[in-house]
């Protein structure tokens, strides 16, 4: 069957503080082959990355917050049907982590119950002793403290204790560097039940109600799209 | 420092240094597509809701906001979960050949959002519920007309889709721009239920007042209807999985990705104008925000330096109804249009049945939700629904709201103030796309074109 080879599509979620690095982890993970990475410009927040697993190809379809985070105004439709998120903290801000929980216990509240959400602590760089410059391609609000080294407020200790207690997956990062990042996003997909999301959409394809779907983006007329969704 | 604080700064530094073109006030879909297209088009957009929430009056809520807003009460825990509800406030559907079905496909925020099929529209002829036909079958089956009115009916429709402007022997003597639609309705001697099914459940006219006047845009009507219709099948329509509701979310998304600014929960106190009374800020407490231009929905407007800049033209009533069945005689559809033409009640305005449910994703399942509204004739408006409840069963549950529809009095030219229009009592989006090509107008001094942008995607295989 050619199902497990087409690529099953996931919606996942960035969330946690401004500034935090939520948009470099996210390119650092995308950006792998690209020879000449611009600066992440407005309009560049819908990022995809497949992902091989054995024999089956996740494709990431990553959500960024496009800054609707800062005044609480991010969207019902944020987390609608997002299958896993990553909640990006600081590891040099306790604050940011403070935030971090709260994201968390937003997204069991407004996403779906089985929702895979990986807890990262970023800026790994900044404690290891390095003193190289802030990562590229932060978002806008880049960070107030670039270049400096930074002491550790979280322990890994506390935020992997926290994450164990509220069924997290839990990594350090830094997207500067690269450590950590790309595991964050291959430990996302094996914990997809992908069998399931494979079976549902069959099941979806053939029960009477979802027979009246549409796909706007298709050119062709007079022609019934059943089981199509959105050619996104 | 702590860096919320720094963000803060930065974006409140941007709001001090006046860097914003455009404030948006209300997060109404017609303020939320003008914030998403200004955005793509370059400007900096601040968009502001008093409301923590998206949508203004064409939000959807759930459970909990729907029992608040309309009877200040908890809702019943028998109705399920309060995350399965987004219930519309306004009752509207997709033309699926429409003008906000380009919009959406041009700006690409169709990735945000999928859409389904409205199962079905029916018409109310002498009491009895018919289906409008879908297909030239169904046409030839339909008891909405007899047989020798079907053969007139047919010509007529020939007349219609064969139709050119340049080519006067498709004309049959009848000029679009001159002659009436009740001279084109004589020409093929069409009798009057036939006239109220063509104007009121194809042309989707509210009342009348169309016949008198030149055919062409009926015409038009028409042809936007059976092009719908063709489209995917079953009806005209369609719908956005999750409700109404996900429309303006997702083009304030679009707006946000192209650098606009989103603040909900924010009360507007004032509209503030400089010396020649021209638009200056907009005051939140003891901070004000400059900008060169202020677009929003009427309600931001109701007191502008001791006046209002809207008028009432009207007013529609709305019920929102919760059913526990489907709605009787439409073939157990999970959603329906159904129009009451005025002349069927003895009224001047259609009422409108509009169906959905958890298909959509809007409620639990096996409850239905059906909003009844119509254009308010009299000093009793719930009781000009009546003929339409008697349609629906029993009404499991039912939120009535009276709407005063808003027209704003200046153009903006002036004064860099542009107002929308509300949400008014037509079944679909038609007249909201007119608006805001209208403002975007009078905003941009240029005409709306609707070239394709696409988000850059970083696309990358490995």
């Amino acid at each position: 069957m050619s199902e497990t080879q087409k690529p099953v599509q996931v919606k996942l979620v960035l969330l946690g503080e401004a500034a935090v690095g939520k948009s470099s982890v996210v390119l650092r993970f995308v950006q792998n082959d690209f020879q000449e990475y611009k600066e992440p410009t407005i309009g560049a927040a819908f990022l995809t990355q497949k992902c091989r697993l054995e024999d089956k190809v996740i494709k990431f379809e990553i959500w960024d917050t496009a800054g609707q985070e800062r005044f609480r105004s991010l969207a019902p439709m944020y987390y609608r049907n997002a299958l896993s998120a990553v909640v990006v903290y600081d590891i040099t801000s306790s604050s940011s982590f403070d935030k971090a929980k709260s994201w968390v216990k937003e997204l069991q509240r407004q996403a779906s119950p089985n929702v895979i959400i990986a807890l990262v602590g970023n800026k790994l760089d900044l404690v290891d002793g390095s003193h190289e410059e802030d990562e590229e391609g932060d978002d806008a609000t880049a960070t107030p403290t670039a270049g400096q080294e930074q002491s550790r407020a979280i322990s890994r200790d506390e935020a992997q204790a926290y994450a164990e207690e509220s069924n997290l997956l839990f990594f350090e990062t830094s997207a500067k560097t690269g450590e950590g990042v790309v595991e964050v996003f291959t430990e996302i997909a094996k914990k997809i039940p992908l069998e399931q999301i494979v079976n549902s959409t069959k099941s979806r394809a053939q029960d009477q109600s979802q027979q009246n779907n549409v796909n706007l983006n298709s050119n062709q007329n007079q022609s019934k799209q059943v089981g199509d969704n959105c050619a996104c | 420092m702590d860096e919320t604080y720094d963000v803060r700064k930065e974006i409140y530094q941007r709001i001090r240094s006046n860097d914003y073109q455009v404030i948006v006030l209300g997060t109404g879909l017609t303020e939320c597509i003008l914030s998403g297209l200004l955005s793509v088009d370059g400007q900096k957009v601040l968009h502001i809701d008093r409301n923590d929430y998206y949508g203004a009056e064409s939000a959807s809520l759930n459970l909990t906001q729907l029992y608040k807003k309309f009877k200040d009460t908890e809702p019943p825990s028998e109705l399920g979960r309060d995350r399965d509800y987004a219930i519309d406030l306004i009752p509207k559907f997709i033309l699926a050949s429409g003008e906000l079905t380009k919009i959406l496909v041009h700006t690409d925020v169709t990735r945000y959002l999928e859409f389904k099929q409205i199962a079905g529209s029916y018409v109310l002829r002498d009491r009895t519920v018919s289906k409008v036909p879908s297909t030239e079958s169904e046409a030839v089956r339909s008891s909405l007309m007899g047989l020798f009115e079907k053969r007139r009916a047919r010509n007529f429709f020939l007349f219609i889709q064969n139709y050119k402007d340049e080519d006067p022997s498709t004309h049959n003597g009848l000029n679009l721009d001159n002659d009436s639609m009740q001279t084109v309705y004589n020409k093929y001697g069409l009798e009057a239920g036939t006239q109220d099914f063509i104007g009121h459940a194809m042309a989707l006219y509210l009342d009348d007042s169309y016949k008198q006047k030149p055919a062409r845009e009926t015409y038009e009507r028409i042809l936007l209807y059976t092009s719908s219709m063709a489209r995917y099948g079953k009806s005209p329509y369609i719908y956005p999985l999750y409700g109404l509701g996900e429309l303006p979310q997702a083009f304030a998304r679009l707006s946000a990705i192209y650098g606009g600014t989103y603040m909900l929960d924010k009360p507007i106190d004032e509209i503030v104008t400089d010396s020649d009374g021209k638009f200056a800020g907009v005051r939140s407490g003891d901070e004000t925000v400059k900008a060169k231009k202020v677009i929003g929905d009427p309600s931001y407007f109701m007191d502008v330096k001791g006046e209002s800049r809207v008028k009432e033209i009207g007013k529609v009533v709305r019920a929102i109804c919760l059913l526990k069945h489907p709605i009787p005689n439409t073939d157990n559809s999970d959603s329906a249009q159904l129009i009451i033409p005025q002349n069927q009640v003895g009224r001047k305005n259609d009422i409108y049945i509009a169906a959905v449910s958890s298909s959509h994703n809007v409620c639990a399942k096996d409850v239905y939700v059906a909003i009844v509204s119509t254009v308010v004739e009299t000093s009793a408006p719930e009781a000009e629904l009546l003929a339409a409840y008697k349609l629906l069963g029993p009404i499991h549950d039912k939120f009535v709201s009276v709407n005063p529809i808003y027209e704003p009095t200046t153009s903006g030219d002036q004064d860099n103030i542009f107002i929308s229009r509300s949400f008014d009592a037509t079944s679909h989006f038609e007249t909201v796309v007119d608006d805001v090509k209208d403002i975007w107008k009078r905003v941009t001094a240029k005409e709306l074109v609707l070239e394709k942008k696409t988000e850059p995607e970083i696309n990358e295989n490995n």
